[in-house]
């Protein structure tokens, strides 16, 4: 899946980006963070239909700072959809999006990005071959020096994206190698740090643990537990409710483009959540089916 | 790796990041050094093997071989980093002379005139390549065969219908030729040595693209649109409008070689240039291109350029049947795309 395009013969979105002059550090114009707790997004009923499809409907939910709320659903179910609203990517139809209180319609990806919303998809937006000091930056570099002469500040680069990552936790030796020879999960944090550093409030996780194994997927969600101390809204997408649960601290179920409820981590057990997710009566149907006679 | 489980127990020391690579490790990083040592090979080769390599005299002649491949393989390295070919880069080398000697001799264009409207032919070709692949999403290696038949077949027709020969001649004969001359086709002594000014040409360009690759925003966007196109159009890249520029670059980079060729020879024969486009992406992957885009060097290109010129001159000096170089290319280019394959691997494997 690819960010704000999901269809590949439709480039014209991500060139109108591009003519807009690039954010060079970190986003001056973002509002700020709220204290811990404080409502940052709010959505109420929330729908979208295209055409006469209707892939969401009645979906109300909150991120808040400093906290995480997982979106938990099956294939289908209406995740993609609900990131492609809350990201910028697709106008909600129906229902009420709130920015720190504000009623809001977001037309592109970058106005969402303008308050702080910053949504890191699953092929993360890395080049392999790059250095990671190289694609932390990427698209935004920041350069020293006039005319001939303007160049790379590249001893801030790579000093920030040292202490970028350092702040999530992950040290690396050396951020001269290319991005490619890292692990999933700290391409993932470089991914999160550089979304955190350029502004980012509220950070959208798109299933960043669903090509992981079971290691590399706790890591990734030590980094999103850093993230969550740091005091961003964490807005993580997953199938899996057994990486959600540990961490989210509120959940939302989605059902084949419905809400099938919203509730407090001390509201729910995982195993109600678990059979809440699967769709309850169909997982018992089933185990009845594969029973051996 | 094995820190990475316990990153967030092990509180870090500012002291332990300051640790720096070893330099071999550094050294073995850089694209460039296979074609370095390759270089060292064959200079220590051929100065053993034959009397007149080595001589001040000889030196000069295979490094002004190796400017004009050297010029334009930079050039392809750069596009060959940003992930497209360019088949058209040798008959345009042919066009831009030919423009220039058709104009100034039979249709008696001021000389600097002639030269510009070259410059400025060049860079529309460039340009029109560019905007092609980038619209169309073809690959470019159709796009700019397509363009090398077209230049192919203006350069032999065009030139045919305006001289009614297939070369220009007379060249030196227009005015100011010789202030032209110095810049595209002088020389200066320096002892036994001659230098070219070809060479001076070369090594300038050479200096120039990797300040652009490596120390700039464009160097930057060229790596990361032949590295992942998609990911840096999300990340906000302008990719088409470095695709162009690199098109652009290349076809000037021919104008200036088919300058170059030009004023030293003072003719230029309408077949010039066909064939030599392989040479150049030979010379670029030689010296670290990998084919499918993201990783390369200018100076690289530059060695396998050296590379080129030194074996060209160098069985010449030998006096073996020269036919052998076209069998020294081809083991040279399996070679190194052998090498740039297990270092791309290296780079990728850990996905």
């Amino acid at each position: 899946m690819t960010g704000t395009e999901d269809n590949p013969s439709e480039p014209v979105i991500s060139e109108a980006v591009v003519s807009e002059p690039v954010v060079s550090g970190p986003a001056a114009e973002a509002p700020k963070l709220p204290k811990a707790h404080e409502c940052i997004i709010e959505v109420q009923n929330l729908g979208k239909s295209y055409g006469s499809i209707i892939a969401l409907r009645d979906v109300s939910t909150t991120v808040n700072a400093g906290e995480v709320t997982c979106i938990l659903g099956d294939n289908g179910a209406g995740k993609s959809t609900l990131i492609k609203v809350l990201a910028g990517a697709h106008e909600h139809s129906e229902g009420v999006f709130k920015v720190d209180g504000i009623e809001r319609r977001m037309s592109s990806p970058r106005a969402a990005l303008a308050l702080g919303i910053a949504t890191v998809y699953q092929d993360l937006a890395v080049v392999p071959l790059m250095p990671i000091w190289r694609n932390f930056f990427l698209g935004s570099e920041p350069t020293k020096g006039v005319g001939p002469l303007r160049r790379l500040d590249v001893a801030g680069m790579k000093r920030i994206t040292r202490d970028e990552l350092l702040k999530m936790g992950v040290d690396l030796r050396d951020v001269d190698q290319p991005i490619g020879t890292l692990s999933g999960g700290e391409r993932q944090s470089v991914a999160i740090a550089r979304a955190v550093y350029f502004g980012a409030r509220v950070l959208i996780l798109d299933e960043p643990t669903a090509a992981l194994g079971v290691r590399q997927a706790g890591v990734v969600l030590r980094y999103i537990a850093q993230a969550r101390d740091r005091g961003l809204g964490v807005v993580f997408i997953t199938h899996n409710p057994h990486h959600a649960y540990p961490i989210g601290d509120r959940f939302l179920v989605l059902n084949r483009g419905r809400s099938l409820g919203e509730s407090a981590k001390k509201d729910i057990g995982i195993d109600h959540l678990t059979k809440l997710m699967a769709g309850g009566a169909e997982l018992d149907a089933l185990a009845h089916e594969l029973r051996r006679t | 790796m094995s820190g990475i489980s316990d990153v967030t127990a092990a509180p870090v020391t500012a002291d332990e990041r300051l640790t720096t690579t070893s330099w071999a490790a550094r050294m073995m990083r850089r694209p460039e050094v296979g074609a370095a040592v390759a270089a060292l090979v064959i200079f220590v080769f051929f100065s053993t093997a034959t009397d007149a390599f080595l001589t001040a005299s000889g030196a000069s002649t295979w490094l002004e071989s190796s400017a004009q491949f050297g010029i334009m393989a930079v050039a392809v390295a750069l596009l060959m980093i940003g992930g497209e070919f360019d088949l058209s880069a040798g008959t345009m080398v042919g066009t831009s002379g030919l423009t220039v000697g058709v104009l100034a001799t039979h249709l008696h264009v001021n000389l600097w005139a002639a030269v510009l409207a070259s410059l400025v032919a060049a860079a529309l070709i460039g340009a029109l390549n560019g905007w092609l692949v980038v619209s169309t999403g073809l690959p470019s290696f159709i796009v700019t065969l397509g363009t090398f038949f077209v230049l192919q077949g203006i350069n032999l027709a065009g030139t045919k219908l305006v001289t009614g020969q297939v070369s220009v001649q007379g060249f030196s004969d227009v005015p100011g030729f010789f202030d032209a001359r110095w810049v595209f086709g002088s020389s200066s002594q320096l002892g036994g040595f001659t230098l070219q000014v070809s060479v001076v040409w070369w090594l300038l360009l050479t200096a120039a693209a990797t300040w652009v690759l490596l120390r700039t925003r464009a160097g930057n966007w060229i790596f990361a649109v032949g590295g992942d196109e998609n990911s840096a159009r999300q990340v906000g890249v302008p990719v088409s409008r470095t695709k162009i520029g690199l098109f652009m670059t290349t076809a000037l980079a021919a104008w200036l070689v088919g300058m170059l060729q030009l004023f030293k020879t003072s003719t230029v024969q309408a077949s010039t240039g066909v064939g030599q486009e392989f040479i150049y992406i030979i010379c670029a992957v030689v010296g670290g291109c990998l084919l499918t885009g993201g990783y390369g060097s200018a100076i690289g290109a530059a060695l396998g350029a050296l590379i080129y010129g030194m074996t060209l001159q160098g069985i010449v000096f030998a006096q073996w049947d020269n036919n052998w170089l076209k069998a020294f290319l081809g083991v040279m280019l399996l070679g190194a795309v052998l090498v740039n394959n297990w270092v791309r691997q290296r780079a990728e494997v850990r996905k």
